[in-house]
């Protein structure tokens, strides 16, 4: 089966303009959590998608879902952990307990507060992690990108053409990414904040998807105002 | 949710806009495959006039595609159905006006955006189902449709000698309208006129085909369909009254960016009978639908069709934009941005 992981275990409050985590911000019509959701929900590649929403917050959740009338029986709402790998596990944990383990499970994570990602992403997420076992979604870098390990002198610039700025969605054959979690030690878990660097560390080749500029991340101020900026145009068909 | 159309903004450039889509009381529909009609490429080309350009611009290009329901508020379709999108958005309209005469009424891709969008948010009685037919010949559901549209309204209209017709026009018009003849009147003699032998190799079911300047002088026509448009609209009317038996009636289908000079004194000594026809509406395309289940019609249709590669960029855009302008009638792609 195919499984969408929507992750917003967050409470992260850093916009300074709201209360509410910056999943549920206002984007256009409806919560920034919801554009994602649906983008999820009319992919059709899905059989069910799971949102691993930080416990607090887990019954406001329920409350979008009924009110954007998206309480579909294939959407979930699983606790999401401490940090982005305990939200991945969490879901993880919840799809076994509800269809068990199967070795074609493929699980499509995704931050919600990106939700301009395109169909065309998320369908070819899904084809190469049935195909490859794990893949990332990218960029080609535009800037220049300056290593520094002190922050204050240059120690190299790698070259342009290899390097590519990461998006998600990062997509993984479910067992393949479990497998690899358990072999990490509880500091490591910690400190590997991105899953496909984990495959990388471990030499699981990771496929690249190629994302889209558009595919932000709405992670600033700055970051909202350009997403509202970007669906400023109010002619809708 | 939030949605992507690729609108053109001024000739061969595109841009990306991110719009809220709203589907309530409506299907959404993703585009499958999609084909280009010669409205789009004189869009993408700038060949219309300027002012026209103006007006109309920014604006998602393509009304001819199929798709497939991904979400319906009406419980109408279900999800996954295979369906083509009705492109003529019409107002409310007498009984005896057709829906794509109707005042007031729009299109898509002509003064409002066209199917090349991410997804698209439509009417459920805007769509119509389609079963056994492949995607690639759905594409052009309403290319075929405005065949149907002419044909059903020269039945109407057109005096009961119906011997002998002749249609003007060896491209992709002229192959479609023939075909629908030839369905509608299997018994009809069926003459093409056209510019270009190796175009008109292809109507291997009409009775004759002639390069216009070898039409026998001899040729009597009961009733003809024009299906060349552009430049060369004046030059196949007058060829057309010159042909018709009196009280004939013209079929015309071709559009022209400019006015059209013809030979009215022939036209009044003929008593002819005009008739334009434009686009098409929802029974038109279900008709379209009967015609393409028809095994033996599918293999003449995708015998016009060239399929291009699937779209996924911009630049894939641009590059059936080209290779509509070198192949000889319908370009598809399967649109997978």
């Amino acid at each position: 089966m195919i499984f969408g992981a929507i992750l917003a275990g967050g409470t992260g409050t850093r916009m300074n303009i709201s209360s509410l985590p910056k999943q549920f911000l206002p984007l256009g019509s409806k919560p920034v959590i919801i554009h994602t959701l649906e983008k999820f929900l009319t992919s059709g590649c899905f059989d069910h998608v799971y949102l691993g929403i930080h416990p607090k917050w887990t019954p406001y959740m329920t409350d979008l879902l009924d009110k954007n009338q998206l309480n579909f029986p294939q959407v979930h709402i699983t606790d999401g952990g401490i940090d982005r790998n305990r939200t991945i596990q969490n879901i993880i944990s919840a799809i076994e307990t509800d269809w068990g383990s199967c070795e074609e499970h493929i699980l499509v994570t995704h931050d919600a507060v990106r939700p301009f990602v395109s169909f065309r992403v998320i369908q070819e997420n899904v084809a190469a992690a049935q195909q490859y076992g794990a893949c990332d979604t990218v960029i080609s870098a535009t800037d220049t990108i300056v290593a520094s390990e002190d922050g204050k002198m240059i120690q190299s610039i790698p070259k342009r053409n290899y390097m590519y700025q990461g998006q998600t969605p990062q997509s993984f054959n479910m067992n393949l990414l479990k497998k690899l979690y358990l072999q990490l030690s509880h500091e490591e878990l910690e400190s590997l904040t991105d899953a496909c660097k984990i495959c990388v560390l471990q030499h699981i080749p990771v496929y690249l998807v190629r994302g889209e500029v558009s595919n932000i991340k709405l992670t600033t101020i700055e970051d909202y105002k350009i997403a509202q900026a970007m669906l400023e145009e109010k002619n809708c068909d | 949710m939030i949605n992507t159309v690729f609108q053109l903004t001024q000739p061969k450039v595109f841009s990306v806009e991110h719009r809220d889509l709203f589907y309530e009381r409506q299907v959404l529909v993703r585009p499958f495959y999609m084909s280009l009609c010669h409205a789009d490429q004189r869009y993408y080309q700038g060949l219309r006039k300027s002012e026209v350009m103006k007006r109309k611009l920014p604006m998602a290009l393509v009304h001819e595609c199929c798709g497939t329901v991904v979400y319906d508020t009406t419980g109408t379709y279900q999800k996954g159905s295979l369906v083509v999108p009705i492109p003529n958005v019409p107002t409310a309209h007498p009984d005896y006006i057709y829906e794509n005469y109707a005042e007031g009424s729009s299109f898509r891709s002509s003064g409002r955006d066209g199917f090349m969008q991410e997804f698209i948010a439509m009417p459920s009685e805007r769509l119509v189902v389609a079963s056994n037919i492949p995607p690639q010949l759905l594409a052009i559901t309403e290319f075929i449709s405005i065949a149907i549209h002419a044909a059903t309204r020269f039945l109407k209209n057109a005096h009961p000698q119906r011997e002998k017709l002749a249609v003007w026009g060896d491209g992709s018009l002229g192959y479609i309208t023939s075909l629908v003849l030839r369905y509608v009147m299997p018994h009809a003699h069926i003459v093409v006129i056209g510019h270009h032998s190796e175009k008109l190799a292809h109507f291997s079911f009409v009775d004759e085909v002639y390069l216009s300047e070898d039409i026998p002088f001899s040729l009597k026509i009961d009733h003809a369909f024009e299906c060349t448009g552009g430049n060369g609209c004046s030059e196949a009317i007058n060829s057309i009254i010159k042909y018709l038996r009196p009280q004939g009636c013209c079929m015309l289908m071709g559009v022209s960016e400019t006015e059209v000079s013809i030979n009215t004194r022939d036209v009044l000594e003929k008593g002819i009978n005009f008739i334009g026809c434009s686009r098409s509406g929802r029974e038109d395309f279900q008709n379209a639908l009967k015609l393409m289940s028809e095994s033996d019609k599918q293999k003449y249709l995708d015998s016009i069709i060239y399929e291009d590669a699937p779209v996924r960029s911009i630049s894939d855009i641009h590059h059936v934009f080209a290779t509509d302008t070198i192949v000889p009638f319908k370009t598809v792609f399967n649109w997978q941005i």
